[in-house]
């Protein structure tokens, strides 16, 4: 694990476009949660984040490295120790005003089952930071001890 | 985690039970609607799903769930979860199953509940 220029520490992973490349993914985030002695149901709120990061950018992103870089980076803001996940694909990116809101109600009415990849992002993270261009989508998102 | 998930069913007269043990993505959410659609074909008429051993469901896997619970609905049956992690029971409520769906601590109140539902 190496320090970053604010000392934070972090790993760093690359993952090809594939079916369940997201377990690998979610193994990684576990391990640096459990690092900083995460409480367990936190770390399943960052790994399912993770996950969802991970299928919307397999699913939407069209990378032209058929890449997704990864960036798991410890470290603490006002006395509290953090987990951040930084998730980066050189994509096609994407207009975040453009993304249609789901809703349980359109859900069960049969309009729109999917969808709710980042609502689950935002919901189980404390903070997430979505920056999207023509060179890709970067995801950085932050989960506190 | 285990990548594949893995479904087992038990039945208790009209309250078939589908245990689910693993990561519950697209794959073993079409597994658990295979399992849970042959118990309706074949009379059950409650479904309890116990996912104690499982700690992710991704939205794929629960957007798989709300059809299977779309159709105990449809034939006005009766689901209910049970086991759920916080993180999962967080999610479901996010995602609205928890509108639709009884969700119990124990698979034994589950049961209780839909026999008697």
């Amino acid at each position: 694990m190496s320090l970053d220029a604010n000392g934070a520490r972090e790993i760093s992973l690359t993952i090809p476009v594939a079916p369940d490349m997201e377990i690998v993914a979610t193994a990684q985030a576990a391990a640096v949660g459990e690092f900083i002695e995460m409480p367990r149901d936190k770390i399943d709120e960052v790994k399912l984040a993770l996950v969802e990061a991970c299928i919307n950018a397999f699913e939407h992103a069209q990378a032209r490295d058929d890449l997704l870089h990864l960036i798991f980076r410890v470290g603490r803001e006002n006395a509290r120790e953090f987990l951040e996940v930084e998730v980066l694909d050189r994509g096609k990116g994407f207009d975040q005003a453009s993304v249609e809101l789901p809703s349980p109600e359109k859900t069960f009415s049969g309009r729109q089952k999917r969808g709710w990849g980042l609502q689950i992002m935002r919901s189980l993270m404390d903070t997430v930071a979505i920056t999207s261009g023509e060179g890709g989508t970067r995801i950085l998102m932050r989960k506190y001890k | 985690m285990s990548e594949v998930c893995r479904v087992a069913a038990e039945r208790r007269g009209n309250v078939a039970i589908l245990s689910t043990d693993g990561y519950i993505n697209n794959q073993g959410g079409e597994e658990i609607a295979r399992q849970a659609y042959a118990q309706l074909e074949s009379g059950a008429s409650a479904l309890v799903l116990n996912l104690e051993k499982t700690r992710i469901v991704n939205s794929i896997g629960i957007s798989i769930l709300i059809e299977v619970l779309e159709k105990v609905m449809d034939r006005k049956g009766q689901l209910a979860f049970c086991g759920l992690t916080p993180t999962i029971d967080k999610t479901f409520r996010i995602m609205g199953l928890a509108q639709y769906a009884a969700i119990y601590p124990t698979e034994a109140e589950a049961i209780r509940a839909v026999a008697t539902a």
